[in-house]
């Protein structure tokens, strides 16, 4: 029993690992295709980003400095850390804190370019971090209260999907996942849209290899962002998991669609608005936890 | 072809351009022609562009600007001139503050003429510019091979 355990976990590890840029990829891909759509235009073809990664491995190697690479590397190396503890079942407030030190990785190497543009990006970044890190802390309570426990594995094993009883949550959930996916009107630190204000932000300095392996790593983010949705919806059984699936994709068309029809906010909106649903809507849903637990 | 024209970022820069060939050159991002299609982007920013689209005439005040957009720019890489004041400085030519064309200050790669250039002749010479791209990282390529095989000696 215990080796069996230990294997599915290994399993769901090594299928992060594999398929999470593969299916990140191909996200991208139609992303930016449905993005063209709702914009009348065609749109590239759906490898597009698999091409310019691959450019951008082909592109002199340059760095502004000898450390930058090596910051951005462990960005990488901690989103993988993280996905794989989340999809082998492990602890989702360790996750979380993973995730912010890979975060954090990616904001020392933008300062350590010491170009203004970058650590404008950089200063975003971290409001960015800092809007939506009550919001994810706040869910991690809710997963506690309603299943008694932390991990994963535990979370989506119950008779009802998580969001029965967390409705509230979820919602101010999908809110900040705007500004996880730095998906307009949240892409302060850096947007996915052509030519900016600010050019790329926080990849400004960013050239060549180092940039591919931000992208990569978007790709690993990404794919886990929509975990922590699924966690949401997914309840013990086959069905549950593919009605989580289901409606993951159909959240993340939503953000493509609130990508694409609004226009950027100032950092005060984002943070404010932020914090107030985080406040409200948790307040709310952790008091009523023992109500709705009843209901079911 | 490798995955270097497939994916052709660019950067455009208004040297001293009356604005026409500029419009032109956004025009060719609008849905009527989208060349998102052939996956490129207009980045503004040189460290990820590799296509530097250039409009409108050198002169004394932004000649060193351009040089800077072009240093700052990785290989492989390709210069493309944007209308006939990017390629000869057209009637603004005998101006006493023009130096002329933008040859004057980078190695050009691809002249796009006409006034206003047409966004037809801006995608033909990126298209253009994709093939001497190409070259330009195979070469690269083949350098690299050569630096590492002599170290390894
Ligand atoms: S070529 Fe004509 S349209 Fe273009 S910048 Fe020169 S004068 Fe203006």
């Amino acid at each position: 029993m215990v080796t069996s355990t230990l294997l599915v976990k290994i399993v769901g590890a090594l299928v992060f690992l594999i398929l999470a840029p593969v299916l990140g990829c191909l996200l991208a891909g139609v992303d930016r295709r449905i993005t063209a759509r709702m914009q009348h235009r065609v749109g590239p073809p759906l490898l597009q980003p698999y091409y310019d990664v691959r450019k951008l491995l082909a592109k002199e190697d340059a760095s502004t400095n000898p450390v930058e690479r090596i910051y951005i590397f462990m960005y990488l190396i901690f989103i993988i850390a993280a996905g794989c503890l989340f999809f082998s079942g492990g602890n989702f407030l360790l996750v979380v804190f993973i995730l912010t030190l890979a975060t954090l990785f990616l904001i020392v190497a933008a300062f350590s370019s010491r170009s203004p543009y970058a650590e404008i990006g950089a200063s975003r970044e971290i409001l960015q971090v800092m809007s939506y890190e009550p919001m994810v802390l706040l869910v991690a309570v809710g997963f506690y209260m309603v299943t008694g426990t932390f991990d994963t594995a535990g979370i989506v094993s119950g008779t009802n999907p998580v969001v029965c009883y967390l409705p509230l949550l979820f919602l101010g959930f999908v809110y900040i996942l705007t500004i996880k996916l730095r998906k307009s009107p949240f892409d302060l630190s850096m947007s996915h849209h052509a030519h900016q204000e600010i050019v790329k932000g926080i990849t400004t300095e960013m050239s060549g290899k180092t940039l591919a392996i931000v992208e990569v790593s978007h790709w690993y983010e990404n794919i886990l962002f929509l975990g922590w949705v699924a966690l949401f919806l997914a309840w013990g059984s086959w069905i549950g998991v593919v009605v989580a699936i289901v409606l993951t994709l159909l959240i993340y068309l939503l953000e493509i669609f609130i990508d694409n029809n609004f226009a950027r906010v100032k950092w005060q909106a984002m943070l404010t608005s932020s914090w107030w649903i985080a406040l409200v809507a948790g307040a709310i849903n952790l008091a009523t936890i023992p109500f709705i637990m009843n209901l079911f | 072809m490798s995955y270097t024209s497939k994916s052709p970022w660019i950067i455009h820069y208004d040297a001293s351009s009356c604005n026409g060939c500029d419009i032109e050159v956004l025009a060719c991002l609008t849905p009527l022609y989208d060349v998102e299609r052939f996956g490129i982007i207009n980045t503004g920013n040189p460290k990820h562009a590799d296509v530097f689209l250039v409009t409108g005439s050198v002169n004394e005040q932004n000649v060193s600007v351009i040089r800077q957009i072009y240093d700052q720019m990785l290989e492989p890489k390709v210069v493309i001139a944007c209308g006939v004041c990017a390629t000869t400085g057209n009637i603004f030519r005998e101006c006493y503050n023009t130096l002329g064309g933008v040859d004057l200050a980078i190695p050009v790669d691809v002249y796009a003429p006409g006034c206003a250039v047409r966004p037809e002749a801006i995608i033909d010479a990126v298209v253009k510019g994709l093939a001497v791209l190409e070259k330009k990282r195979a070469d690269l390529d083949a350098n690299r091979g050569k630096i590492t095989a002599s170290t390894e000696e």
